[in-house]
């Protein structure tokens, strides 16, 4: 009877110790603080964009308040702090953002040794060139001794010299802290060519005077998949950043979307009905409300929502969603179920 | 009763001035001490946490990625320790060029400042009021993204003789090529060097004990031009120009001097400049007119009076502020980072520092490089001070 | 007669030396070299002015919303300026809250009025100048981040334009200028301790450029701190600025403590004033009556380097209008946007530099020459 108690006694602050370990820091700051912190681009259209009354938008800015929704129940309790490509990475790891949801690619390097874990992949993209079309080119074989802006500080600076020496050519590279101050720049004449990750090619054209004179080269030269990182070291966080991203992809491939999640909760389809929280702990597993998957569809929308109204058919960008399509309609975006 | 005592009472020890300053001392160190360690903690727990690797090893792997200017050899295969000796002496080169234009623009607009002509002398003031007024971050980027941003296309270059070209992408010079021969031209350029200084000190010599005074000026012009110039022709002029030439989307070869790079020595040049005419003038207003009246009585003229009157005595009071301009200049080319001008604190502490991740590391050798800078640049103007400060007996 | 022996009235002064002509021969056409650079300053300025005041005011648009509205006149599009006004002055502060700010300025300029007018007596200047230091700050913070008698909260980083630009120069002065007394006096004291600790701090401040030490404080400084453990932005923008400045204020007020005569601070020790006392009564209102202009210069370079917080991505009126000129809309105005910023700013630092040669000339108790 002794032993038994004193084995329970310690089983429970083996288990009160480990969940102390466990409970990361970082998720009690942010219930500590009541929102959010996110980091953000300083000013990419679809991406993230603050208007002139400071309001962002953007999908990155909707992952952040999804994640906001899922935490607090509310997409507003975000505070976005405007980062550059050189800023970004430092001030994750120094904990000056809670997450950073900034068009980043992911890298071994990255997930490594700068101490950072991605969560998922919201955007499939490739790294590309913009180039006027007074130029005549037609294919990136073709930019040898050209001009070159490019974003300081990102995977596409060292892709782009790789490149370039892969096919022995000439470069000049130009390197801005500012999206902005590189696409004035290949307005201006002062570079050729831009190069970045092919979405924010698009989001930087419609910002130009004249869009239409502008066109994207064929070629793709790396691998660009973005999404939202955050520190190593909580891994309660770490679970609800991937899982809010994981279930707005669901949410597309189940047909729910911001409108009709009430309805959909009346569903006789159990998958359904797990996911939003009216059937089994699938959401309280988290330690969250238990319906805060349904919260996130209904505040923020299910991915092809978000995709669609920011960057997609619904925005000036117009991009096609290729590779960012669901797995089953010949795209990438595939994510694991919950269950 | 109360027993009165002669003695005056000692004073408790605490109120001891010698006592109080070691307890205030030992507490202001100890506090200092104590939280550089709470910092120095925090920072390994912090880093141990995340998991971030931290020490110099990164310096020897292949940074990767190219930069538009670069004075020693580099590719993007070099190391990041070669980035940052490519990004330190592009800090240099514009420190450098800029402290030089900036002191001549600055001493000739104190200079005008001062003049009797009130035209001159008005222009000089609006100058200074304007350019010392307005941000210098504004004016490089109003030189950047305002000024030369209207340049032309390479294929519109303006061009001086089909030698120089201007275009957007900056400003395209011959560049020297030097033959085998050139050697025996740098050789005759040391020996006469030496000669000059050694007919300078002997002059000097002369004129203390006789009085007579030996053309020095002209005479070592002379020599420095005529002689090698006899040498280079003898060698069989051995130094080509490389013209710069329009193939493909840019000119190639020769020198280019980048829109970055022209921008921000025209910002650092011409905003300093207003800082140096301000000390120039109250250098010169300093040396009283008692010594020019003087001078004047003494029959040398104006030119030498300035020359060997007024300058030496103003420049005792214009080194040190000049010293603290210098500084500035130095420290405000890190400014280069907002128009993508690849100096250290762009590509290294910007750059590098995001690459790798190592942001402690690269902060402080950027920290410790202007540090050591600004240390020296202090050093050697102390020294130049102490030379020409006026010796009391 | 009599009237033979007075002497003959002076002779009008000979025309060449008098009248506008006079002076032009005097100032402008001394010496042949003086004619030369006349001349050459006058062809600059026949060349370039006409230019300046084409583009400024008579080529230039004044009315209209759109770009479009610009299209018609070859001059500055000020329509630029006149459409993005409010968000250069307030930045991202909600419209509906920004009368707080008018408020927080209108007191300033009620509360800073009297110190210029010269027939306040100067007690009554003192007060008031003290609590313009310490309540207003209050005052004035309140007002702009609300949270309290019922004024909705507004975050600092919706903080912006003009008002963050004053914001950090008025704090970073009000902060700057004590702490910098305090290590020039450190930095003179006789403690070899406190002298090393203020000396290697001054010197490592002076050496850094500031944006290395702004880019620490946005984004670095949770690295040296306890987990979790954090502050405002805005904050530590301005610890940064402040420290920086103070470094360069001690070296300005240094050159004032060291032309203190010895004399003075023995006549206060034979008076019986301790140390403090004898610095705050008898040495301080003498040195820094001396340093005025260099202390003005450091609140010039001052209010000029909180453009640097662009770098860190705070919206001062510097990075407001630098991002408005990237605005798609309005691409092509740079020009016209970098005018505007630089009037307001040389506005400001000009009002300084004047004052403080008034405030010299006025405290200047010694011989005048």
């Amino acid at each position: 009877m002794n032993g038994l108690k004193t084995l329970a006694t310690t089983a429970v602050l083996l288990l009160a110790a480990a969940s102390a370990a466990h409970a990361g820091v970082t998720l009690d700051a942010i219930k500590k603080n009541g929102f959010i912190k996110c980091g953000v681009s300083d000013g990419l259209p679809g991406f993230s964009y603050a208007d002139e009354k400071g309001n962002y938008s953007g999908i990155d800015v909707d992952v952040c308040r999804a994640i906001a929704a899922a935490v607090f129940g509310d997409a507003t309790k975000v505070k976005f702090t405007p980062l550059t490509a050189k800023e970004r990475l430092t001030a994750l790891q120094s904990g000056e953002i809670d997450v950073l949801s900034r068009n980043t690619t992911w890298t071994s390097s990255r997930d490594s040794a700068q101490g950072m874990n991605f969560t998922g992949i919201t955007y499939y993209d490739g790294q590309g060139f913009l180039v006027n079309k007074k130029l005549g080119v037609k294919s990136a074989k073709e930019l040898d001794g050209a001009t070159v802006c490019v974003q300081a500080g990102t995977t596409t600076e060292l892709n782009l010299s790789d490149y370039f020496r892969a096919n022995k050519m000439k470069l000049t590279p130009i390197s801005y802290d500012k999206s902005d101050e590189s696409a004035k720049s290949l307005e201006a004449g002062r570079c050729d060519v831009l190069t970045s990750d092919q979405s924010q090619l698009y989001a930087q054209r419609i910002k130009l005077a004249k869009p239409d004179d502008y066109i994207v080269l064929p070629e793709v030269i790396s691998k660009e998949p973005l999404g939202p990182v955050v520190r190593h070291g909580d891994d309660d966080w770490f679970d609800i950043v991937k899982w809010t991203l994981f279930v707005m992809v669901n949410a597309e491939e189940m047909g729910i979307n911001s409108k009709n999640v009430e309805e959909m909760k009346k569903s006789t389809n159990p998958d359904v009905k797990r996911m939003l929280g009216v059937e089994g702990d699938r959401g309280k597993d988290f330690g969250l409300a238990n319906d805060w998957m349904a919260v996130v569809i209904k505040q923020v929308g299910n991915y092809g929502e978000i995709f669609d109204r920011n960057v997609g058919a619904g925005s000036p960008l117009k991009i096609e969603r290729g590779l960012n399509a669901l797995w089953n309609q010949g795209g990438l975006q595939y994510t694991p179920p919950v269950r | 009763m109360t027993e009165l005592s002669s003695a005056p009472v000692k004073p408790p020890f605490w109120n001891n001035p010698q006592v109080r300053a070691i307890i205030f001392q030992a507490v202001a160190l100890l506090a200092t001490v104590a939280f550089g360690l709470y910092l120095f903690e925090n920072t390994q727990d912090n880093l141990r946490r995340l998991g971030i690797a931290s020490g110099f090893g990164f310096l020897s792997s292949p940074a990767g990625f190219d930069i538009i200017q670069t004075l020693i050899p580099y590719s993007a295969a070099s190391s990041y320790g070669q980035v940052f000796w490519v990004a330190l002496l592009n800090t240099l080169l514009v420190s450098a060029l800029g402290i030089i234009f900036a002191t001549l623009l600055g001493f000739i607009i104190g200079v005008a400042r001062l003049s009797k002509n009130w035209l001159i002398a008005k222009l000089a003031l609006a100058y200074i009021e304007t350019f010392r007024n307005v941000p210098l971050l504004l004016q490089i980027f109003f030189w950047y993204f305002a000024v030369l941003r209207a340049a032309p296309a390479p294929r519109q270059s303006l061009s001086l003789g089909d030698t120089f070209f201007l275009n957007i992408r900056g400003l395209y010079l011959p560049a020297p090529q030097f033959q085998p021969g050139f050697g025996w031209v740098l050789a005759t350029l040391g020996v006469v060097i030496v000669i000059v200084v050694v007919l300078t000190r002997w002059a000097r010599r002369r004129q203390m004990a006789t009085g007579q005074p030996f053309p020095i000026l002209s005479t070592a012009l002379a020599l420095l031009i005529g002689l090698p110039l006899i040498t280079f022709w003898l060698a069989g002029s051995p130094l080509h120009w490389q013209v710069p030439e329009l193939r493909g989307f840019n000119f190639q070869g020769g020198l280019v001097i980048i829109p970055e790079m022209a921008s921000l020595l025209l910002a650092l040049s011409i905003y300093t400049a207003a800082f140096i005419a301000e000390i120039v003038r109250a250098g010169i207003q300093a040396v009283s007119h008692g010594q020019t009246e003087a001078s004047f009585s003494l029959g040398l003229n104006s030119g030498m009076t300035l020359r060997l009157i007024i300058l030496p005595q103003a420049l005792r009071v214009i080194i040190p502020p000049m010293t603290n301009q210098y500084l500035n200049l130095t420290k405000n080319s890190s400014l280069a980072a907002a128009i993508g001008y690849p100096d250290l604190v762009s590509s290294f502490a910007g750059t590098t520092l995001n690459q790798t991740g190592q942001a402690i590391e690269c902060i402080a050798i950027t920290m410790a490089v202007y540090l050591t800078i600004s240390l020296l640049i202090s050093f050697v103007m102390n020294w130049y001070n102490r030379r020409v400060a006026l010796v009391e007996r | 007669m009599a009237e033979s022996r007075l002497p003959h009235p002076d002779l009008p002064p000979p025309a060449s030396i008098i009248g506008p002509w006079g002076w032009m021969r005097r100032n402008l056409f001394s010496s042949p070299l003086n004619i030369a650079l006349t001349a050459l300053a006058a062809y600059l300025l026949w060349v370039a002015v006409p230019h300046l005041l084409n583009w400024t005011l008579f080529n230039a648009t004044w009315s209209g919303d759109t770009r479009a509205d610009c299209q018609a006149n070859s001059g500055a599009c000020w329509v630029f300026i006149r459409v993005h006004f409010e968000q250069f002055m307030y930045g991202f502060y909600p419209e509906a809250q920004r009368w707080r700010v008018n408020i927080a300025v209108l007191l300033l300029i009620l509360g800073a009025a009297p110190l210029f007018i010269r027939t306040v007596p100067n007690p009554v200047k003192v007060k008031l100048g003290l609590s313009l230091l310490v309540v207003y700050p209050m005052v004035a913070f309140v007002l702009f981040k609300g949270g309290l008698f019922g004024l909705p909260n507004v975050e600092t980083s919706r903080w912006g334009g003009l008002l963050l630009t004053l914001v950090i120069a008025g704090v970073g002065m009000a902060a700057a200028l004590p702490l910098g007394v305090l290590l020039a006096l450190g930095r003179r004291s006789k403690m070899p301790a406190i002298q090393t600790l203020c000396v290697t701090f001054i010197e490592f401040w002076r050496g850094v450029p500031l944006i290395t030490v702004l880019f620490m404080s946005s984004v670095m400084l949770p690295l040296f701190l306890p987990e979790g453990m954090n502050f405002d932005k805005l904050l530590r923008a301005l610890i940064g600025v402040t420290l920086f400045q103070a470094a360069y204020m001690a070296e300005v007020v240094r050159g004032g403590l060291q032309a203190i005569p010895k004399g003075q601070i023995e006549a206060a020790a034979a008076l019986g004033l301790g140390y403090w006392k004898s610095m705050a009564l008898i040495v301080l209102p003498q040195a820094l009556k001396l340093v005025i202009p260099g202390i003005v210069n450091t609140f010039i370079a001052l209010f000029k380097d909180t453009s640097l917080v662009l770098i860190i991505g705070l919206f001062d009126l510097m990075n407001t209008v630098h991002n408005a000129t990237t605005n798609p809309d309005w691409l092509g105005f740079s020009t016209e946007g970098y005018v505007f910023a630089a009037a307001v700013y040389w506005l400001f630092c000009f009002s300084m530099s004047r004052y403080s040669q008034n405030l010299e000339k006025r405290l200047h108790t010694g011989h005048k020459r």
